[in-house]
This record gives C-alpha cells, sequence and structure tokens, in this order.
C-alpha cells in the first residue's frame, strides 16, 4: 500500500471514532443546507441555470487555446504581466521573480487553492520573504502549521476554544470566547500586515475572456485590501478558470455563492482589469496574473473526464459527502479534498499513489446532485477505478474473482462449497477479525453472515415437489 | 520552446478528440450556445417590473444583509442623515472623493472631509470614521452596491474605513446583474476601470464555527442612502 494510502487508512478511522469532530462536522453543514436551499429557491430555475452553466464551461474549456489566448491579449492590452507556468516549481519561482525584482519583503496573501496547489507560501519564506494569510480560516490554520480543512471554510473542523488557544499562544493575544471577538483580534493583527506589505498575491475564481478581466469572491475584505494597498498585485490563476465574457459572472456568481456557502451572493465579488489607471487615486503600480496548468492539460486529453476542469471549487460537493463528514478535510492528505479531490487528485498527481480517494466512496451521487456545474462526479469516481485497475490489476483480487466465476459457472460445485463452507463457517469464528482472518479488513467491524441451513434450491425442491 | 507554446501546443493536442456536451446525447455536438445575458437572466431570481418593485426588493435584501437602506427625499436630507450618523458615532474625520453631489451633501455636515486625491492614501484612510462614496449603481436582485475605482474614489475608500456610507441617486437602481453588466459597458465601452466591484452587504465572516460575524476586514457598517 502506498504512503499516501495508508496515511488516509489512519487518519479516516481516527477521525471516523471522533464523536466531537463529527458532531462539529454535522451542525456546521446543516445550517448551510437550510440556507442554500432556500437561495436555490429563489431562483426561477436552479436546473436550468445549472445546465447553463455547465454549457457555458463546456465551450471554454473545449476551446480553451482560443480563450486564454484572448484573455491574454486583453490584459496584455492594459499593461498586465501574463507569465505561463507548467508546474507548480516554475509558477513559484515566477512569483519569487516578481518579489525578487521588485525588492519585494513583505507579502500579504488571501484565500488562494491554487497556492495550496503550488505550495507557494513555503516556496516564498524559504526564499527570505514574510508572508501572511489574510482570509481568517487561512489565518488560522497558516498559525497552526495545518493545511486548510476544506476548500472553503479552512478552520470549520476548530472550535473557538482551540483557534482562542493558538491566538494566546502565537500572537500574545488574551483568552477570549466568541467569535466576535476572536476576529477583531485577527482583524488588527492583520491591519498592521495590510498596510506595510509591498506585494499582495491572490487566486482568482473567474477569468474573463472578452474583457481581460479576473474575478475574485470573498466575503471578509481582505481580496480587496490585498489587491488596495501593496504595490504590486499577483493573481495566480489555474488555466481552466475561464468564462466566456462578463455577462457570463450573472449566473456564475451567484451560483458560485449559493453552491459553495448557501448565499445568495457573496460579500465582494470583484473584477480585476489592470494596475492603477491614470485618474484613479489609488491601486497597485503593477499587476501580474500567473496562468498554471500543473497537471490541467492531462485532464484536458482524457475526452472522458475532461468535464472535471469545469470545476468553480465552490465546495457543494464535500459538504454533502457523507465520506467528507466521517473522514473529515485532513483524511485526504491533498489539497483539495471531497469528491471532486478524489476525482482530479488522482488525475493530477499520479493515478497508483491517489486511486485510494476514488475508492474511499459508497457512489451514493450525492455529489453530481450538488454540483452546479453538473459534473458527474460520481461516475468519475467510476472512471478512476477502471483506470486504475487497468494500469495495475491486483493480482489477488484478479484470482478469487476468476475462482469466483468459474465457481458460479458450475452448479455442482457451488452447492458443494456452500455444504462445506457451512460445516467449516464455524472455525472462522475463532480466527474473525483478527491477522489470521483472510477477510479481515471486512470482518473487524461487522458480523458475517452465516450460511443458511437450507439453501434456496433445496427448499425449492422440497416445496414445489 | 517557452511554457505558453507548450502549455497552449498540450491543450491543441489534447483538444483534438471531442467531449460530450452536457446534457445531451455524445454524437449531438449541434447544441448551441446561447448569448448569454438574455438566457441567463430567466433563470436568476425574479425581480419586479416597476421601480417601487425594485427599490423594495433592494431594501428586503438589504435587511437580510444588515445594510442600512434609507430612501431620503434629496440632498439635504442626506445630509441630516449623515449627521446624525456622525453625533452618535462620535466621528472626527471622514473621507470622500470629489463629485458635487458628495461636495454638497458633506459641506452641510459638522465633521472634518478628507478628499480623496493623488498621492498614498493608506495611513489617512486608516483614521477615518467612515468612507462617502457615490456608486455606478444599486442592484436589486441581490442588494448589491456597485462601485469602480474610476467612479468611486479608488479601491481603498470602499474597504478600508470601518463604516461605507453610499450616496446613490433614483436612477441608479438597476434590476439585475446582468443589468448592472450592461451598464458598465454602456458607460465604459472597453475603457473599463481597473477594479469593478460588487459590495453584498457589510464585510463578514463565518469561519469561526460557521457564526456569522460582520466586519472581518472590511467595514462593518455599510449604509446605503438613496436620494
Amino acid at each position: 500500500m502506498s504512503t499516501t494510502a495508508s496515511h488516509f487508512k489512519r487518519s479516516a478511522t481516527q477521525y471516523c471514532h471522533d464523536a466531537d469532530h463529527r458532531q462539529r462536522i454535522r451542525t456546521a453543514l446543516t445550517g448551510y443546507e437550510v440556507k442554500r436551499d432556500e437561495n436555490k429557491s429563489r431562483f426561477q430555475s436552479w436546473e436550468d441555470a445549472r445546465q447553463t452553466a455547465a454549457e457555458i464551461k463546456h465551450e471554454v474549456i473545449n476551446h480553451l487555446d482560443r480563450y486564454l489566448e484572448l484573455f491574454e491579449r486583453n490584459l496584455k492590452a492594459r499593461g498586465v504581466q501574463v507569465h505561463w507556468a507548467s508546474d507548480a516549481r516554475e509558477a513559484c519561482e515566477c512569483i519569487v521573480r516578481i518579489a525578487r525584482d521588485n525588492s519585494v519583503r513583505r507579502i500579504i496573501k488571501s484565500k488562494s487553492m491554487t497556492s495550496e496547489e503550488i505550495h507557494l507560501n513555503a516556496a516564498l519564506e524559504k526564499e527570505g520573504f514574510d508572508v501572511f494569510e489574510s482570509d481568517l480560516g487561512e489565518f488560522i490554520v497558516q498559525l497552526r502549521n495545518e493545511p486548510p480543512y476544506h476548500l472553503v471554510f479552512p478552520s470549520m473542523h476548530l472550535t473557538r476554544h482551540q483557534i482562542s488557544e493558538t491566538f494566546t499562544e502565537k500572537l500574545g493575544a488574551e483568552r477570549v470566547s466568541e467569535p466576535e471577538q476572536l476576529t477583531l483580534i485577527a482583524r488588527r493583527v492583520m491591519r498592521q500586515k495590510f498596510c506595510k506589505a509591498d506585494m499582495g498575491v491572490s487566486g482568482v475564481n473567474f477569468g474573463v475572456a472578452e474583457t481581460g478581466m479576473i474575478s475574485v469572491t470573498e466575503n471578509e475584505g481582505n481580496a480587496r485590501l490585498t489587491t488596495s494597498l501593496p504595490r504590486i498585485h499577483v493573481a495566480l490563476m489555474g488555466i481552466e478558470k475561464l468564462v466566456r465574457r462578463m455577462d457570463d459572472l450573472a449566473l456564475f456568481l451567484p451560483m458560485l455563492a449559493t453552491a459553495g456557502a448557501g448565499q445568495a451572493l457573496t460579500c465582494y465579488n470583484t473584477l480585476f482589469g489592470a494596475a492603477r489607471l491614470p485618474g484613479e487615486p489609488d491601486g497597485p503600480g503593477q499587476m501580474h496574473v500567473v496562468l498554471l496548468d500543473n497537471g490541467r492539460t492531462a485532464v484536458l486529453a482524457d475526452a472522458e473526464q475532461r468535464d472535471s476542469l469545469h470545476c468553480i471549487r465552490c465546495g457543494a460537493c464535500l459538504n454533502v459527502c457523507p465520506i467528507f463528514r466521517n473522514v473529515g478535510g485532513h483524511s485526504y492528505g491533498t489539497v483539495y479534498g471531497g469528491p471532486i479531490g478524489s476525482v482530479i487528485t488522482p488525475n493530477l498527481r499520479g493515478m497508483q499513489d491517489w486511486k485510494h480517494l476514488s475508492f474511499a466512496s459508497s457512489l451514493c451521487g450525492a455529489c453530481t446532485e450538488a454540483c452546479p456545474v453538473k459534473i458527474d462526479l460520481a461516475h468519475h469516481l467510476l472512471q478512476n477505478r477502471r483506470k486504475a485497475v487497468k494500469a495495475r490489476p491486483p493480482f489477488f483480487e484478479g484470482l478469487l474473482w476468476s475462482g469466483f466465476a468459474h465457481l458460479m459457472r458450475q452448479p455442482a460445485l457451488y452447492r458443494l462449497g456452500a455444504k462445506v463452507g457451512r460445516l467449516l463457517q464455524p472455525l472462522h469464528g475463532l480466527v474473525q477479525g483478527s491477522v489470521l482472518d483472510p477477510a479481515r479488513g471486512w470482518t473487524q467491524s461487522r458480523e458475517t453472515p452465516r450460511i443458511a441451513r437450507r439453501s434456496f434450491t433445496d427448499w425449492w425442491k422440497e416445496t414445489h415437489r | 520552446m517557452t511554457s505558453r507554446e507548450r502549455i497552449l501546443g498540450r491543450i491543441r493536442e489534447a483538444l483534438r478528440v471531442r467531449a460530450p456536451v452536457p446534457g445531451h446525447a455524445a454524437d449531438d455536438a449541434a447544441a448551441t450556445m446561447g448569448e448569454g445575458s438574455a438566457e441567463i437572466r430567466q433563470w436568476l431570481p425574479r425581480v419586479g417590473a416597476t421601480w417601487e418593485q425594485q427599490r423594495d426588493l433592494f431594501a428586503q435584501n438589504s435587511a437580510a444583509l444588515k445594510t442600512e437602506f434609507k430612501q431620503v427625499s434629496d440632498a439635504a436630507a442626506a445630509s441630516a442623515e449623515i449627521q446624525g450618523l456622525a453625533e452618535a458615532g462620535h466621528w472626527r474625520l471622514v473621507a470622500a472623493h470629489r463629485t458635487p453631489l458628495l461636495e454638497e451633501i458633506l459641506a452641510r455636515v459638522e465633521v472634518e472631509t478628507l478628499w480623496m486625491g493623488a498621492g498614498p492614501v493608506t495611513d489617512d484612510l486608516e483614521i477615518c470614521n467612515a468612507g462617502v462614496t457615490t456608486c455606478e449603481a444599486l442592484v436589486a436582485q441581490t442588494g448589491s452596491v456597485l462601485v469602480t475605482s474610476l467612479g468611486s474614489g479608488g479601491r481603498a475608500l470602499s474597504v478600508l474605513p470601518p463604516h461605507h456610507l453610499v450616496i446613490a441617486r433614483r436612477e441608479q437602481l438597476v434590476p439585475d446583474l446582468p443589468a448592472a453588466f450592461a451598464l458598465l459597458r454602456e458607460k465604459y465601452g472597453d475603457r473599463f476601470p481597473s477594479m469593478i466591484s460588487f459590495i453584498t452587504g457589510p464585510s463578514r465572516t463565518g469561519d469561526i464555527e460557521r457564526i456569522l460575524v460582520l466586519g472581518a476586514h472590511g467595514p462593518k457598517r455599510l449604509t446605503v442612502l438613496l436620494c
């Protein structure tokens, strides 16, 4: 078993037995469901909106080269510098170079999962830059040296007391118990950082090809500050994040808010198309957009799974997933957790190391139903399983299945097997669940059904003579 | 070969195989794309046709978002409103950008005004009790205030001070998001301001136990005066 898989198993087992954790996640997500349904019902047709959103993303992803070139041309026309990065290393080097060339010392970041994907903080810190996360949840997990727990709610696994403890330990703050007081502490600390930062790094929720703009969605105002105060703005963006035109956002912004956080619209939805322009009183002197591939073109090459690039990272599939709710966000061991993470991680980071994520699913289909851009996630999990098995067929399992197939084709042998099995079954009780048990994975937490005293065939023969 | 060429090359290679259109049979490549806003509008939340209905919807959304919304009769009434807020909050300094309307309104308010100009402003804005701006539009459907870096005094004014006060005129109320984008196109053509922001309620966070807290990084209060 790969180390990633054994980490997953160990962590999942631990979290599944943590009743407090489960309760916390359940409480948080129940509130979300109520608000989400309320806002969904305000749409004249949520289902038609999903279909339209899916078609728009399909159009863009299937003509990605053209839309990217258009996007780049429009950005450049307004003086934005566009950089292309094939992988995480190139993207980090590029951003480090921008910082160095401009004698940057302090960097402030607003929330970006793509920057987590390329481990940008570590790369910048290694080069001696001070890096601060400004999103409250990200700030908390950064202080705790943890990865974000959830795509949208990075600190949803923590209680206010744990957060207060962290603030006391790392910031010397006094112990408080109200979320409002905790938020105020973070606000004060971050305000200082904002005022002193030389460079702001943001993510991108949507790139608008037709007008050459990036759209950033947030609730706190930290992305607005990140892009207002420092003298340089760097936006990091996966190449798949494009939409056709500004008007598409009239659909995507409310859908992202509703599916992602149960809101009608997120508090700040901001488009950036340039650095400070003539006639504007403030704003950064430079704007850079870094376009990241990092395995996305490989997903694009698989026509069956291409639509997993339609994802707008709303996190709706995580919120409804019974696996996510039980194993928790940290068990996945990768930045993108939940169903979408289980679909894309094996394709982005190596099928054999990450295939276990696609197998850890009951295929209930809740994710498929929840996805605002209609990605058939449950189906993609199955496709990943098929790919994984095709590439490396599991020997013993293959042997077992061919034996089973053989048995099922020989009624006499099957009947004999059932009889012998019934006689030997009591012996299994002696080793059940122990290391000697060949079916341990299944039996250690489950009862083994007893083989019936009389088979159906016997019963039929006796009663229908 | 540059990374740009390599990435575009990989994309073109990948796209030689077609992917089925969502919701259509695999061989149905003829699914057409609508022209956007007209089609999108019919799925979005409903908005009334008259100005009064739209104003009521904006008011209703504001209440849910905890935006303080008030319709006032004229600029003098707006001044009185701000004077009341200034006295209640013991304001010493407000920041604003120069437009005839704001200059008229703030001239009647007994609080010192910092007018946005060219040059660094962060430290000055930091000590202001409120930022006063005009807007590009109010969006009834979502309860949003649309501001831009060109039309609303730059980037920091609407987000740095703890209270954001917006003065909107009657004709600035638009029904929905597609109408707001159409308005931007009409006004700016392809010379868009560097920042366009839909502000929907005061700054907020739910990052601690999913409990709503206002004033995370941006303003704790958002007041919209419609005159």
